[in-house]
């Protein structure tokens, strides 16, 4: 299973398209390590600028329908190899959520109510999370301030994380 | 209770619940490009099963960057050639018979009602045109397709639009899809599959239901799905012709494929297009669309017809008939890419071709090209695009440039005048 959590990334906008996550131009590339300094680079975000944003987080926290547009598998990809494994959200598109777990990471939902919670908590301030994965719970912390929640997976999404991903279970089952 | 057309097809394709909310389906298409394919079989390869579970039901096609443009888009070219020819998949399309998946496929006869299909592609929702279950999915899943020939789904909820009243004169089906977009959202129709009813429905050809279901996943819909009628067949019949003793019969079995009248739907809406006018999109996501009158005068440096959404014939003739001796305005590159050789032909044999090219257009092949940036009419850094795509992402037809989406007739116009505006087939 890979590793899960560190320091938070907060990016306060719905609807981030895997365009944005990952820029169609870079979808020539074979190795998944060469989309690794262009994460992020076309977001629309006032103030965001991901070469400096970016450095050493390894989770992001967001609002709703993220990963939404083409189904680029890219887009976990082009996280991944930046080592964030995790993503929590309000919601996610179909596709880029099933990507995820596909590829063994992590897409957790929380209410709305949750969100508004983290970034008014946590946005302003260097912020980690920890993930207790068998637990479905997440604590974030920022010195101050360290709070609790739980997530729900379901089974099938759990067990695509343990298994390491899709291919290998659909392989010894179908 | 009655059933709904996806849960139809999820009833007689199930092969697995692993759990109770998950439903693993046969497969009877897999579908191939080759910028998300060649990673699959790349891992393929490097796991020890380069196999395919049927090369008959899998087709591949070279259509997003084509011909190459460099070493990289070579090499994906390369890779899925070798891999159709390694493992005797016969139908794969590359330079001079291909074109954009969403329209080649179709137009090959290859999608029928009641399918299942998926490709590494957000757009694959075009071909429930059909009546078929047709979803985007991403590399992994299509990894597992190709050598399984299963998808893993949640079972799909149905969101219902009865598209009710009479279009006006230039609105077309990219309007109404740009009008329930608008009015539905970008996430109004995430992990639920829309179903496409109504006497609009019903009076449409092939080519606008395409248009019309290409566009749902914009909405996050996994699949736009129109249920199959008289036009299905009368479209397939080129192909089923030795499948059924006559058109009647193939309309009866396809009738297995409709949805109950009692089907329970998540939510039913009924969308009235009598007074809908044409539509454009202003922002960086296609549910921020206005009716084009309020963005007439809004000036464009390139208009850009083609694409899975709107490259097919219909589009190019009711382009052409806005077009007709015309000339573009001087500021503006006008590019046309039919979406196939097919529609290229047609085109060409129909002089529809001439009145672009004297218009001032260039006419590329067909490929997808501009569409994501990718060749082909990339923007440059403030340069805007009129264009019939379905995406107006920021960046997507290049760092820095902006697209508004719009129909065919009224990408034409704009072309004319320079600045949006609406067509002169619209009566105002
Ligand atoms: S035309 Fe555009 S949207 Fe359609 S398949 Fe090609 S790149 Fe994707």
């Amino acid at each position: 299973m890979k590793p899960f959590g560190g320091n938070v990334l907060f990016l306060d906008r719905s609807d981030i398209n895997t365009d944005e996550i990952i820029p169609a131009k870079y979808l020539t590339e074979i190795s998944k390590e060469a989309l690794k300094p262009h994460l992020l680079e076309d977001l629309k975000l006032e103030g965001f600028d991901p070469l400096r944003d970016l450095k050493g987080k390894t989770a992001i926290v967001t609002r709703k329908n993220f990963g939404c547009g083409s189904s680029r598998e890219h887009a976990p990809w082009a996280l991944e190899v930046n080592g964030i494994h995790i993503v929590v959200a309000e919601n996610f598109a179909r596709i880029f959520r099933q990507n995820m777990f596909n590829c063994g990471m992590l897409a957790v939902e929380l209410p709305s109510e949750t969100i508004d919670e983290l970034f008014r908590v946590f946005s302003k301030s260097e912020t980690q999370v920890e993930v207790d994965f068998p637990n479905d719970r997440l604590t974030f912390s920022n010195g101050k301030t360290k709070k609790t929640y739980s997530y729900h997976l379901s089974p099938f999404d759990k067990t695509l994380v343990e298994a390491g991903g899709w291919v290998e279970y659909a392989d010894a089952k179908y | 209770m009655g059933k709904t057309i996806a849960e139809k097809i999820f009833d007689t394709h199930e092969v697995d619940r692993p759990f109770p909310d998950v439903r693993v389906l046969r497969l009877d298409r897999v579908l191939c490009h080759e910028i998300t394919t060649p990673t699959a079989i790349d891992d393929l390869i490097r796991r020890g099963k380069d196999r395919v579970f049927d090369p008959e039901k899998i087709k591949a096609v070279i259509d997003h960057v084509s011909p190459a443009k460099d070493e990289k888009t070579a090499l994906q070219g390369k890779i899925l050639r070798d891999w159709a020819r390694r493992h005797g998949i016969k139908d794969f399309f590359d330079i001079g018979s291909n074109g954009v998946c969403h329209a080649l496929f179709p137009e090959k006869g290859f999608i029928r009602p009641g399918f299942t299909v998926i490709m590494g592609d957000s757009h694959t929702c075009t071909h429930g045109a059909f009546g078929a279950f047709a979803a985007g999915v991403g590399t992994t899943d299509l990894e597992v397709g190709i050598l399984k020939g299963v998808c893993a789904f949640r079972s799909p909820k149905t969101l219902r639009i009865n598209v009710i009243g009479r279009p006006p004169a230039g609105v077309f089906a990219k309007d109404i899809i740009l009008g329930i977009i608008g009015k539905i959202g970008v996430n109004g129709a995430t992990d639920r599959v829309i179903e496409f009813h109504g006497p609009v429905i019903s009076t449409m050809s092939m080519e606008s239901r395409m248009t019309l279901c290409n566009m749902a996943v914009e909405a996050g819909a996994t699949s736009g799905i129109c249920q199959p009628d008289e036009t299905t067949v009368e479209y397939l019949w080129p192909f089923i012709k030795g499948e059924y003793s006559s058109k009647k019969h193939a309309l009866e079995d396809f009738a297995q494929w409709k949805s109950d009248p009692d089907a329970e739907y998540e939510k039913v809406i009924d969308f009235d297009v009598s007074t809908l006018e044409p539509l454009v999109t202003f922002g960086y996501k296609p549910d921020q669309v206005k009716p084009v009158r309020e963005m007439e005068g809004t000036k464009v440096d390139q208009v850009y017809i083609g694409s899975c959404t709107n490259g097919r014939y219909e589009d190019l003739e009711v382009a052409a008939s806005v077009l007709k001796g015309k000339k573009i305005h001087p500021h503006v590159r006008g590019i046309l890419a039919p979406a196939t050789p097919e529609v290229y032909r047609k085109a060409l044999e129909g002089g529809l071709l001439k009145i672009f090219l004297e218009a001032g257009f260039c006419v590329t092949n067909p490929t997808c090209g501009a569409c994501l940036g990718m060749s082909n009419g990339v923007l440059a850094p403030g340069e805007v695009c009129a264009s019939t795509t379905n995406r107006n992402f920021n960046g997507r037809m290049g760092k820095g440039g902006m697209i508004h989406l719009m129909s065919p007739a009224t990408a034409a116009a704009t072309a004319v005048a320079g600045v949006i505006t609406n067509s002169p087939l619209y009566a105002r």
